[in-house]
């Protein structure tokens, strides 16, 4: 325990000193430095929240979920439909935001409960076509004109909910410009000290929320993991036929592990699109995309392991996801790269001259698509070298007493020998 | 007392199985519904306190026939690339969710081909370029075409006249290039990819699957940008209005109140695909291949004790699955006009919805299910009028849904072999 609160401490420390140099080398003051380490470890943290979510359904009860575009999509919705504004455009219900969040994560949950219970039967490949077929009806869903008045359509869920931290540092939440309360007073204050600015202070407070949120979902999904419950979970992952016969009802605890992380899945939506920076809802969000990301945050971590997916989530979203469009820049700045090239065939063709410059700057503007193309080349590698990723493959011993000594009461006494030979 | 038998009979089968019953009823509603619609009788309002339901009601023959014919043509394309993933499917055992990323690829390599040949004019013109080259003699046709903005598809299509009344040879050619650059595709990532996880378990393949397919999308949106162009010309193209063929035939009938267009396009798509599914039938029918693969998805261990070199049976399948696939990848193309990197990941769904349908592994269950599948999506469109229009995928996926949950063998009773 103690040794993975370090792993992940560390992996955090450095993934900021990495982000904090990439943002000295472009010459960022302390505003821009703060807000790009901020971005970063938002994302890692709503990915970690996300990947635990998908870790209790995958790496414990075996259960090969693609659809969590499509249960983020339900939390994110129905948290913004029950607490936003009656007043704005879609009308939302108004309702206190922990309502708001709560009833989320039960339509998360309730969703997941309805496509588990008859899904769960199906072989494996066919649970993931059945969920990723889920998520697409849910998107689509949303997306219809011919509901638009509730859910906005295909332009999404503007009117979002009022963020939490506005009403904790604002007399008037809905203007960042507006007198700050007494707290608020206290933040903004020390905050630029630094010279740093409001809005990046709001969203600096709410990322250290959601850091907060998944410290507490981890904690409890660990705890989750030492409990009866857990056990049987983590015997379903090792070999579920052993489970059932110790007669443990194991489909009954798959289905209850799906919707737990489902409602989960939920609550990473919330955070994520329903309201801090940046919050927006559209249906084009929820594409399966998203879902496979999450996948290959999991699979670097390896499932089965919490601490594997805090970790797997956090080095994907910094590493893989928000690091080359950084690099990119900090490569066009200092090699003045300022070659573009309109498509690949005017990049090659240069080389025959010797001059890779074209080349250069066709990658560099393209870091987008070469980071995808990246990922599935990952995917593939990890899939056929490492499947257990960096912290699949440990034993976690599900016992409630230390294995490693010996509890027995008077061993060595049935040895071959006949006993006696007790040292 | 006739009657009273058959009635029994049915609701023993009801009982027995409720959910069959309840999709038997809904089915028959729909189609009376259908009847009612098309003789243009109607009944209702029936009102509830939420909407108005209304039996029957006034949709002419003509648009329902314009409404099956587009769902056979994309029915055509989804039968088409849906073979290749029952087959991998049921041979290799693992749903390829990069099938529809082959489809893509097979449709950008075959058009930039029919594009190339299309704007310098022809297989002639190119012919006698190379001619020149290599005798030194005459002049270069190919300077004043710009042929990086043909190959990439950046041409607007009346430049390049691509379209089978203008330029056959380039379509025929480009579909041949298109089936070519899918299978060499297919076994180029068979051998990096999928040869060394052989023996791995179904899912650990589907998430390798995963990753071929963000590499070989991202791979297109690399080469040749990430917008969605329109390619086909239709400039000249032959079309026919069924409709009014069929009313100027039988001139006793009432003039048709709505066209039923017929293009060149669509009928190629229709007789090409038709050619391909008739062949394969041929190939797996009276061919060792096709006893030794249909062998080998019933049980690959057996197949391999009998003396069937597996290895050369999953290439054989990959050929032909991919050839197919790369077909169908063109062929859609040809008849939708419009093409773009998320082509035929949008398309994936529909493909497992037919393939599920038909039952994994049967070659005839998948072509009947991307017909039904295409039909379903085109017709719904009589039920899903104006705003609901947008609800035809879902209902698609909803049945795929359904069919795994209740009949997972596939709706023609489910042999799991070609």
């Amino acid at each position: 325990m103690a040794r993975d609160a370090a792993k992940v401490t560390v992996m955090f420390l450095g993934i900021w000193a990495l982000f904090a140099a990439f943002g000295v080398v472009l010459g960022y003051g302390n505003n821009g430095l703060l807000a790009l380490v901020r971005r970063v470890t938002f994302l890692s943290a709503v990915y970690g929240i996300v990947v635990l979510a998908l870790n209790i359904q995958w790496g414990y009860a075996g259960l090969f979920n693609i659809g969590v575009a499509g249960f983020m999509a339900v939390g994110a919705y129905t948290a913004a439909m029950l607490s936003s504004a009656p007043g704005g455009m879609p009308p939302g219900l108004g309702l206190p935001l922990p309502i708001g969040i709560l009833g989320g994560m039960l339509a998360a949950t309730i969703v997941g409960l309805v496509a588990a219970l008859p899904a769960l039967r199906l072989r494996a490949d066919y649970l993931a076509i059945v969920t990723v077929a889920l998520s697409e009806i849910i998107r689509i869903v949303y997306n219809t004109p011919a509901f638009a008045d509730i859910t906005g359509g295909a332009s999404g869920f503007d009117n979002l909910p009022t963020s939490p931290v506005n009403s904790l540092l604002l007399s008037n939440p809905s203007s960042t410009i507006s007198e700050p309360t007494a707290l608020g007073d206290v933040v903004f204050s020390f905050f630029s000290q630094f010279g740093i600015q409001r809005f990046t202070a709001i969203n600096t407070v709410y990322t250290v929320g959601v850091l907060v949120a998944l410290l507490i979902v981890y904690l409890v999904l660990e705890r989750t993991g030492k409990s009866p419950y857990g056990r049987v979970l983590k015997a379903i992952r090792e070999d579920e036929t052993a489970a059932q016969s110790l007669g443990k009802d194991t489909q009954n605890f798959k289905v209850r592990a799906f919707a737990l992380g489902c409602g989960l899945m939920g609550l990473a939506g919330i955070l994520w699109f329903a309201m801090g920076p940046r919050a927006s809802i559209t249906p084009v969000t929820f594409r399966p995309n998203i879902t496979f990301y999450i996948f290959i945050a999991l699979i670097i971590g390896g499932a089965g392991s919490n601490t594997g997916s805090v970790l797997g989530g956090a080095l994907f979203a910094s590493l893989l996801f928000e690091a080359p469009p950084v690099v990119r820049n900090i490569i066009t700045d200092a090699f003045a790269v300022s070659a573009d090239p309109a498509n690949l065939i005017e990049a090659l063709v240069p080389i025959a001259s010797g001059d890779l410059v074209p080349l250069a700057g066709f990658l560099l503007n393209n870091v987008d698509t070469l980071r995808f193309m990246g990922m599935g080349v990952l995917l593939i590698v990890l899939v056929q070298r490492r499947p257990d990723g960096l912290l699949g493959a440990r034993k976690e011993t599900a016992a409630a007493v230390p294995l490693t000594e010996d509890t027995r009461p008077d061993h060595g006494s049935a040895a071959d020998n006949g006993g006696g030979s007790d040292e | 007392m006739e009657a009273n038998a058959t009635v029994e009979r049915g609701l023993r089968a009801a009982r027995r199985s409720p959910g069959a019953a309840v999709v038997w009823a809904v089915a028959v509603v729909l189609l009376l519904d259908l009847l009612a619609k098309l003789v243009g009788v109607s009944l209702g309002p029936l009102r509830t306190p939420w909407f108005s339901l209304w039996f029957g009601g006034d949709v002419p023959i003509s648009e329902a026939a314009g409404l099956a014919w587009s769902g056979i043509v994309i029915g055509a394309v989804i039968g088409l690339a849906s073979i290749g993933l029952s087959l991998t499917y049921s041979i290799l055992n693992f749903a390829n969710f990069a099938h529809g990323d082959y489809l893509t690829v097979g449709a950008f390599s075959g058009w930039a081909v029919t594009y190339v040949i299309a704007g310098v004019g022809g297989l002639l013109a190119l012919g006698e370029t190379a001619l020149n080259a290599l005798t030194g003699l005459g002049q270069s046709r190919l300077g004043d075409a710009d042929l990086v903005a043909l190959v990439l598809l950046r041409t607007p299509p009346l430049d390049a006249g691509a379209n089978i009344w203008l330029s056959p040879l380039a379509i025929v050619v480009g579909l041949v290039v298109a089936v070519g650059i899918t299978v060499a595709v297919a076994l180029a990532l068979d051998r990096f990819v999928y040869r060394p996880m052989r023996d791995a378990e179904g899912i650990s393949l589907l998430i390798a699957s995963i990753g071929v397919a963000f590499l070989l999308r991202y791979l297109v949106a690399f080469v040749f940008g990430n917008g969605r162009r329109i390619v086909t010309s239709t400039e000249k193209l032959p079309s026919l209005d069924v409709a009014a063929a069929i009313t100027d035939l039988l001139p006793f009938l009432a003039p048709a109140r709505s066209a039923v267009i017929v293009d060149l396009h669509e009928l190629t798509l229709v007789v090409v695909a038709g050619v391909l599914m008739v062949g394969l039938h041929v190939l797996l029918q009276f061919t060792k291949l096709g006893k030794a693969m249909r062998a080998m998805a019933d049980n690959r261990a057996l197949a391999q004790v009998t003396g069937i070199p597996t290895e050369r049976v999953i290439k054989s399948t990959w050929v032909i699955g991919a050839g197919l696939t790369g077909a169908a990848g063109y062929l859609l193309v040809l008849s939708q006009g419009g093409l773009g990197f998320q082509t035929g990941w949008l398309l994936l769904l529909l493909i497992f919805a037919a393939v599920i349908m038909g039952g994994i592994g049967s070659i005839y269950g998948a072509i009947a299910g991307g017909l039904v599948i295409g039909l379903a999506s085109r017709l719904s469109l009589i039920w899903l009028q104006g705003d609901l229009s947008s609800f035809a995928r879902p209902t698609a996926f909803a049945l795929m849904i359904l069919i795994l949950l209740f009949r997972p063998s596939g709706i023609f009773g489910g042999v799991e072999t070609a």
